[in-house]
């Protein structure tokens, strides 16, 4: 059976699910070969070999954390040459598509970014799109070399598929472009105790309509009492209210979580374009004529210092 | 001697318009107005500035595109980039990120450079990987997607905002950088920008120009080939409630029937 490389993304070692979703789209064409790298890349192993990989590679080196993407890409490389895999898989992260676009250059290949579904077909593996804002969706497939395709988070559910996943180590020679672009400080982001905004199952965001940082408190309380990320638009995000890093839409995170719940949000296409592939969408807003109210599965025009905080205490009495 | 700064923007079909396929499942440019891509307006932008802090540059346009994408260069020049270059080409309809790099590339290359400019993403495609492969083309280091950018005695620095860290990055020139629309608001083109931008030379390049083959791009020559696309049906209407004092209660009430509480 072809092999399909997947790279992971793990912090320390802990792999992040988007990599577990990908393991799952990477069995239906074939046996995952997983590349792991950096510090902790040994220790993505069981977790990787649990939900199918069938081997691991791992490769760790200064390099990786001291300068930006192309260390990656010569390991990448490597691993391709090693394995000559029949796709290579890559989560959709800012970084992962930038590492598979160079790679694809390197090896003569064309890329399919951002794929929120990936199935067999006749002439190797059709990815499907979301475009325009998600008002159209396309099936695309890799007409030249190895097809190598980012996927999003949330494109694939995690499955249990125990496999060998035996480790192996990659020997990854860097190029003269490795060390380009030097890494010279990084400050981790805090972490808020909440699920990553592109992960999550569910997520609260708030717009313009919140009306001020400090009103986000109220956003953050239902999202905390649904165990959800919170999100903003970029109406909010312009106003300084909420950092970018939570801001939804064309130029922010793209989401598709199980449920997504918009207060205080309009819905212009900038927003709609990174949340309109949710399962379910609940909006309130005062404003009956939002454009919004035209994607929701259960909508309140009211005000939302009324609405919120009322829900947000139903939801935290029927959870008990 | 004079900094010299090329900056890549695209010409896309309106965002708020009715974007949709051509019957070659190409992306319909005849239907909808075209404009210079919102976020490359911040490369733009940032191009400017680094030029007037620099004690001499050069801002260059470039863009591959149809006749029309002449409309993006001209937004550029009046926003106060000094001179555009065209690629254009009948047989580049249909060409994708790996034929447009390559486009690109040669004629950044033969423009001449110390420093390319790009979006974070175009507006259409919405790929946000050209500046990635502009740089493995090119042989130079990449400083993409930052938030904040610094040119000074041949190094770029800058801010990159990633999903789990902050990182400060630097590089020597010459480099490719993109920028974030956290970058910085663009000016505004002045009447008087506009009024000069009419006199800024516009340099028309046809593939010969570039050494490239009409089936190194195109459609023919693409590296991925689309076979469908199908407009996303339009979400069933769902129920709307208005607050009068228990909205919030029936929300969770619905939650609760969908099973999310």
């Amino acid at each position: 059976m072809a092999e399909i490389l997947v790279y992971v993304d793990h912090v320390d070692g802990a792999v992040r699910k988007p990599t577990l979703e990908l393991l799952t789209l990477a069995r239906r064409i074939g046996e995952p070969v997983a590349v792991a790298l950096g510090t902790g890349a040994a220790d993505t192993a069981a977790v990787l070999a649990e939900h199918g990989a069938v081997k691991v590679l791992t490769a760790d080196a200064p390099e990786f954390a001291e300068y930006l993407v192309v260390p990656k890409v010569d390991a990448l490389q490597a691993a391709y040459e090693a394995v000559s895999p029949a796709a290579v898989l890559v989560p959709s992260s800012a970084e992962g598509k930038e590492i598979a676009a160079r790679l694809a250059v390197r090896i003569g290949s064309g890329i399919i970014t951002d794929a929120i579904d990936l199935e067999a077909g006749d002439e190797g593996p059709v990815a499907t799109q979301s475009a325009f804002a998600a008002s159209f969706t396309t099936k695309s497939r890799v007409s030249k070399g190895t097809p190598v395709i980012t996927v999003k988070p949330n494109s694939a559910p995690v499955e249990a598929a125990p496999a060998a996943g035996a480790v192996e180590t990659l020997a990854v020679s860097f190029g003269a472009l490795a060390t380009g672009t030097k890494v010279t400080a990084r400050t981790p982001r805090e972490s808020t105790g909440r699920p990553e905004l592109t992960e999550a199952a569910i997520v609260v965001s708030g717009g313009r309509g919140v009306n001020g940082a400090e009103n986000f408190a109220i956003i953050e309380a239902l999202a905390d009492s649904l165990g959800a990320a919170v999100g903003a638009s970029r109406a909010a995000v312009d106003a300084g209210w909420y950092p970018h890093s939570n801001q939804v839409g064309q130029t922010g995170k793209s989401v598709s979580p199980q449920l997504y719940i918009a207060s205080g949000i309009s819905g212009a296409i900038q927003h709609r374009a990174g949340m309109q592939t949710s399962k379910t969408i609940v909006a309130i807003n005062k404003d009956a004529e939002a454009p919004i109210f035209d994607l929701v599965d259960y909508g309140v025009v009211g005000d939302l210092f009324d609405v919120v905080p009322q829900l947000t205490e139903e939801v935290k009495s029927r959870k008990g | 001697m004079s900094l010299r700064i090329v900056v890549c923007v695209k010409y896309v079909p309106d965002a708020t318009g009715d974007r949709k396929f051509a019957d070659d499942l190409t992306v319909d440019r005849d239907d909808v107005d075209g404009l210079l891509s919102e976020l490359d307006e911040y490369a733009v932008e940032q191009a400017l500035q680094i030029a007037e802090e620099a004690d001499d540059a050069e801002v260059t346009v470039l863009t591959v595109g149809p006749e029309d994408a002449k409309d993006a260069l001209r937004k550029a020049l009046s926003m106060g980039a000094d001179k555009a270059v065209h690629v254009e080409d009948d047989d580049l309809h249909g060409t994708d990120v790996m034929g447009t790099s390559l486009v690109l590339a040669k004629a950044i290359e033969k423009t001449g450079y110390d420093v390319v400019i790009a979006g974070m993403a175009s507006t259409d495609g919405t790929m946000g990987v050209l500046p990635a492969i502009l740089a493995e083309r090119l042989g130079v280091p990449q400083v993409t997607l930052l938030s904040e950018v610094k040119i000074e005695d041949g190094k770029v620095t800058g801010r990159r905002d990633g999903d789990s860290a902050s990182e400060q990055l630097e590089a020597s020139l010459p480099a490719v950088v993109s920028v974030t629309d956290q970058s910085g608001e663009a000016r505004y083109p002045s009447f008087k920008g506009i009024m000069a931008a009419k006199k800024k030379p516009v340099e028309s390049l046809e593939l010969d120009d570039l050494d490239i083959d009409a089936d190194e791009v195109g459609l023919a020559g693409a590296w991925t080939a689309v076979d469908s696309a199908a407009e996303r049906p339009a979400r069933t209407a769902g129920t709307i409630v208005k607050d009068e004092g228990e909205g919030g209660k029936q929300l969770a009430g619905f939650l609760a029937e969908q099973k999310f509480i």
